[in-house]
């Protein structure tokens, strides 16, 4: 527990020689694992060093997995706040200063469900496996340096559509794909709002 | 809207993710991998040029190959040039993969900064908004160079699309946390603050992000936001849940907006103008009033963002802490929030209660709530709540309800969770102390601390107990008494011998009067518990044995035949052989007088923080005992221990130790080698001071480490980090001071001086301007030194920090690291003149010289950059020798210059260093040689 404080520590003290602090940043980093702890998102807004990362990662997976379902959204990790959600077979976690706001980060976690959902059309794990880069881009239209950036669900629809009008290409072999080779994976292909 | 209509499949990725996914072990994985890794590379390296598609579809394989947790050298040029593609997916690819992959490569570095360069000015807005989104991602130094002047531009041009500004606003934010340095305020901080007002509820959305973390560095110069943030919200706050469209989450309206907004207000004091208070209050009503009102929807996502504004509201309340109506409001409705059906909102109730203890208007409010506090405590399910109820118990906690609580709280102990108790433990030692009306209920409570939670009683609190005990004579015969019973227990833990065994041969003749506790049966009672204990243990039973000579000679046959014995006089442990040995010798030399001299009662221990106090600090980061301090200063004024010192200020060193060269007797021990007795275990405590005990220049290193370079931390603890910037030219410099509160709690009456000792007021001329007094929690404070170097100096000028922290003065000395090489001009000159000038500068008083041990590796290149550092010109093929280094350099002060030459020789065999300084100033190179003998 220590060494990890110290780990975060030296890489914000690192930032303090260009004058960083930390405080200003609301949200670290956001993860996105499944029921088996494989990670399917990750996204830092604090520079971290790969191990630094993967230690953090592992370390957070297994404490949330090892909670039970009616315990509160929230914990103490390190000096941070851990705000976490699970919707079917896929958790996601955010951490965030302590002084920050729980709740709206809570709610900042289901927008972003919302929009993968409209987005994919009742999205299920499969879908951020295939299209991770998708479930990027539509992060960052939301969400940038770990702040709101627009909380519309239309906006944020718009500027990702508007995207997509700008393609060719388009290839429908995709969807038949994820469906056909994993057959057996029904855990991953549930809807996320289905069970939550 | 099926996946299949979007974005375009990349049929290979979608092969290769399948194929990953099918592997059946980590080896297969790795294989598959490495095979598509090798085909990309080939591709990559092939004569045929690969055609955009292609290029996007392997950088995405190398990226999700990246984000299964596997390394990846390579293809950062291949993103790079999809940046310059026009198809819109190669961009987004390429930018993703630079994003994710951030690398250093200066030449990469400049392509990316080309290729954003390109974008910001293509006027296309999807165009721009990625390339901001790659600035905001990466977010560092190099880019913020490129790019700090640019974005403000964008942000507040008149054509800027709105995605535009938004994306540029949180762009902004992120250069600025990196450096704030390059982010030059201007004409267009004024404009960034009227975005408030900005019709597009998603610019205001970021902009507030931004200006919010503005003001706290500047406050001044961003105030007017308070009222346009208060009229915002309160246009927010009255309107209908569909007034704000797609804006509206799940019937409140602008949630997030709304929390930011009442977090910028959380920058400032309460507003001053009374109509902007008076809106801004009625604002906060109506959100009270709110949470009373029926949900417009089960959902728990309404009440989540409807309570996420309560929350927000609630902690600007305590931070204005001046309204005592909306106080006791807030508290009741946290009250409800305690039995809520929720897990979070009894969780968040806890916890925000926590803070709304510490106000003296809203202190008593909270008391009301004890009882369901008590019943969180016994019967939440999840452990993380169960820790909140105690923190705010422990902040609730006063002198009318002390006995209750800590009750309470030992009676949890006994089934707390593991992972709690320790910090529980110290919690009912500080309450108990703090509070403790007699001490026979002080004494009572540790003891069963340490019966309940003997493994998780830390010394500091068994040290505490003893050190309360011997300062209060009023409890000394309870506590003897007291321990005397709990060791009558067949299994005790070994924490209460420890304890048993200092108090009984203290005051074990308070109660030896007792014919059921005399003196043997005491003896007796201690001596059976001897062979479980470790060797700590023994040995402080061994100091409580003689002691026990002293206060009863009809003890000392009993005593000395232990003692003799083969376990003790020839104990494998060298610290319990010397003390059998020497107690032993002393018990039959000395005569009585002397034996009452040396193991007379301890004195009483100075006065100081509770070292308890300093531990829970450390474990729970300071913001969690702000409160109780706080309470101390406001209600109790510190009366444990009766007001100020007893008696003498006896220093450690008064402790009677049994040493053998008191007494005259030389015995076969080596005298002075039985430091550890029991005495000295509790001095070992005390010499670890409090965090607010920091006495002059404590920063030596840190002042060393300085010499060969201008930036970096001067000086860090719990409280307060340091950072300096500092540039010279001629014999004048700058320094930059950055001091960061790292607390969540306002640093008050927050004052720095800048002082010369002595003689250096004639040789050095610092110039400062005084900073703000408050320094808000988290928030960071600049200041400028400016400096004049007169004539040559030798010590350091001094910075001394005062400021409240939670009511305890912090008083703070540091050592500037200004030292006379700073103002080294570099002086090039060839082999030649440098040996004349060498020669020149032949007075032995001209010359300094050391000879010293390498205290770090002897790299060369490190070596190089220190000597560079240290501001002088390496001068190369000038020495005969390469292995050595030759410097030159002029000190320039305002009333002469002073040439400086310096040869430093390694060995590196011996791991030594020659170093040799001639200057034309004799002081000069005594003090440089000290300084730099110190740097390799």
């Amino acid at each position: 527990m220590q060494s990890g404080r110290v780990c975060l520590r030296e890489a914000l003290e690192a930032h303090f020689f260009r004058g960083e602090f930390s405080v200003f940043i609301k949200m670290q980093f956001m993860l996105l694992f499944s029921r088996q702890g494989k990670l399917r998102l990750q996204k830092w807004y604090v520079p971290l060093s790969d191990k630094e990362k993967k230690k953090i990662t592992r370390e957070l997976v297994q404490t949330v997995l090892a909670r039970k379902p009616k315990m509160c959204s929230f914990l103490e990790w390190r000096d941070l706040k851990i705000v976490y959600k699970r919707y079917a077979s896929l958790y996601f976690c955010c951490a965030i200063e302590d002084q920050d706001n729980e709740l709206i980060t809570l709610e900042i976690i289901h927008r972003y469900v919302e929009l993968l959902d409209k987005y994919f059309g009742s999205v299920c794990e499969l879908d951020i496996i295939f299209n991770f880069e998708k479930a990027y881009f539509i992060l960052d239209e939301f969400l940038l340096g770990g702040e709101a950036q627009e909380t519309s669900k239309k906006n944020v629809l718009k500027a990702i559509e508007q995207a997509d009008l700008l393609q060719e290409n388009i290839d429908f072999q995709m969807r038949l794909f994820s469906g056909v080779m994993v057959p057996n994976m029904v855990s991953e292909s549930s809807g996320l709002f289905q069970t939550s | 809207m099926p996946a299949v209509s979007k974005g375009d499949g990349m049929r290979g990725l979608a092969v290769f993710i399948s194929d990953i996914r099918n592997c059946k072990s980590k080896e297969a994985e790795i294989k598959r991998i490495n095979k598509e890794l090798a085909n990309i590379r080939s591709k990559f390296k092939g004569d045929k040029a690969l055609d955009g598609y292609s290029k996007k579809k392997y950088v995405c394989k190398l990226l999700f190959i990246f984000l299964l947790g596997h390394d990846i050298d390579f293809g950062h040029m291949e993103a790079v040039n999809l940046l310059s593609s026009n198809k819109y997916t190669e961009k987004q690819i390429g930018y993703l993969f630079i994003s994710v992959l951030v690398n250093s490569n200066s030449e990469l570095i400049r392509l990316i900064n080309n290729a954003i360069k390109n974008d910001l000015s293509s006027r296309n807005p999807t165009f721009m908004c990625l390339a901001l989104h790659c600035i905001a991602n990466v977010g560092s130094r190099e880019m913020a160079e490129a790019f700090a002047s640019e974005i403000p531009r964008i942000l507040v041009a008149g054509d800027t699309m709105d995605s535009v500004k938004q994306s540029a606003a949180l762009c902004l934010l992120r250069l600025y946390k990196t450096s704030p340095d390059l982010v030059l305020m201007g004409e267009w901080t004024s404009r960034v603050v009227h975005l408030l007002n900005d019709q597009h509820m998603g610019v205001v959305t970021a902009a507030i992000s931004l200006i919010t973390c503005l003001s706290q560095k500047n406050p001044d110069e961003f105030k007017t936001c308070v009222s346009l943030a208060v009229s915002r919200l309160s246009r927010i706050v009255s309107s209908a849940s569909t007034d704000l469209q797609d804006y509206t989450y799940y019937f409140v309206p602008a949630p997030w907006l709304s929390c930011k907004l009442l977090r910028l207000l959380q920058c400032y004091p309460p507003p001053e103008d009374g109509a902007v208070k008076g809106r801004l209050v009625e604002c906060l009503e109506t959100i009270l009033n709110k949470a009373q009102e029926p949900p417009k929807s089960k959902k728990v996502q309404h009440s989540n963002a409807k309570n996420a504004i309560l929350f927000e509201a609630i902690s600007l309340i305590i931070h204005y802490d001046s309204e005592p109506n909306l106080l006791v409001r807030a508290c009741n409705q946290l009250g409800q929030f305690l039995q809520h059906r929720e897990t979070n909102l009894r969780y968040l109730a806890l916890e925000s209660m926590c803070t709304l203890a510490s106000s003296e208007f809203s202190h008593e409010a909270v008391k009301t709530h004890i009882e369901t506090v008590i019943n969180a405590l016994k019967t939440e399910r999840d452990v993380s709540v169960r820790q909140r109820a105690a923190d705010l118990l422990y902040a609730m906690c006063d002198r009318s309800n002390a006995k209750q609580i800590v009750a309470e709280m030992l009676s949890y102990l006994e089934t707390a969770d593991y992972s709690i108790r320790e910090e529980m433990v110290l919690k009912v030692a500080i309450l108990a102390e703090k509070y403790a009306v007699d001490y026979s209920w002080y004494v009572d409570t540790i003891l069963n601390l340490i019966r309940i939670a003997g493994d998780y009683v830390s010394e500091e609190v068994w040290y505490r107990v003893i050190q309360i005990v011997i300062n209060r004579d009023d409890v000394q015969g309870y506590a003897a008494k007291t321990v005397f019973e709990a060791l009558q227990a067949p299994a005790c833990h070994e924490n209460m011998v420890k304890v048993g065994g200092y108090i009984l041969g203290e005051f074990g003749n308070l109660i030896a009067g007792d014919p059921r506790s005399s003196p043997l049966v005491q003896f007796n009672l201690l001596h059976s518990k001897f062979h479980l204990c470790s060797v700590p243990t023994r040995a402080l039973l061994l100091s409580a044995y003689i002691k026990f000579i002293n206060l009863f000679p009809e003890t000392k046959a009993t005593i000395q035949e232990v003692l003799r014995c083969d376990s003790q006089i020839r104990n494998s442990d060298v610290e319990l052989q010397q003390r059998a040995v020497e107690y032993l010798k002393l018990s039959s030399i000395a005569s009585t007088d002397v034996l009452a001299t040396v193991l007379e009662e301890m004195p009483p221990f100075p006065e100081r923080e509770s070292s308890i106090l300093a531990k829970l600090k450390k474990k729970k980061g300071p913001g969690a005992v702000s409160v109780t301090e706080l309470e101390d200063n406001k209600r109790e004024g510190g009366e444990l221990n009766g007001g100020g010192e007893r008696g003498p200020d006896t220093s450690a060193m008064s402790t009677p130790s049994p040493s053998a060269d008191l007494l005259g007797i030389r015995s076969a021990v080596p005298v002075g080698a039985a430091p550890a007795s029991a005495g000295s275990l509790l001095v070992d405590v005390f010499s670890e001071a409090g965090p607010a005990a920091v006495s002059a220049a404590v920063n030596d290193d840190g002042f060393l480490r300085f010499v060969c370079k201008n930036n970096g931390v001067l000086f860090e603890n719990q409280l307060l980090q340091i950072g300096i910037k500092s540039e010279y030219r001629q014999n004048l410099g700058r320094m930059y001071l950055f001091y960061g509160n790292k607390t969540s709690v306002q640093f008050a009456s927050f004052t720095t001086t800048v002082s010369c000792p002595g003689e250096l007021q004639l040789q050095l001329n610092v110039q400062t301007k005084p900073v703000e007094p408050l320094v808000e929690g988290g928030a960071q404070i600049q200041q400028v030194l400016n400096i004049e170097c007169l004539t040559d100096f030798s010590e350091a000028p001094l910075l001394n920090i005062k400021f409240r922290y939670g009511g305890a003065l912090q008083n703070l000395t540091l050592k500037l690291p200004v030292t006379i090489n700073k103002f080294f001009q570099p002086t090039e000159m060839a082999s030649q003149d440098f040996f004349q000038r060498w020669k020149q500068l032949s007075q032995p008083t001209q010359e300094a010289q050391k000879i010293f041990k390498a205290s770090h590796g002897m790299d060369t290149e490190v070596l190089k950059a220190k000597l560079l550092g240290l501001g002088t010109a390496l001068l190369d093929n000038v020495d005969p020798n390469p292995e050595n280094y030759v410097c030159a350099g002029v000190i320039q002060t305002k009333g002469q210059q002073v040439g400086c030459l310096l040869r430093l020789e390694p060995n590196a065999q011996a791991q030594m260093y020659r170093l040799t300084l001639r200057c034309s100033k004799d002081s000069v190179s005594k003090r440089l040689c000290e300084l730099l003998a110190e740097q390799f």
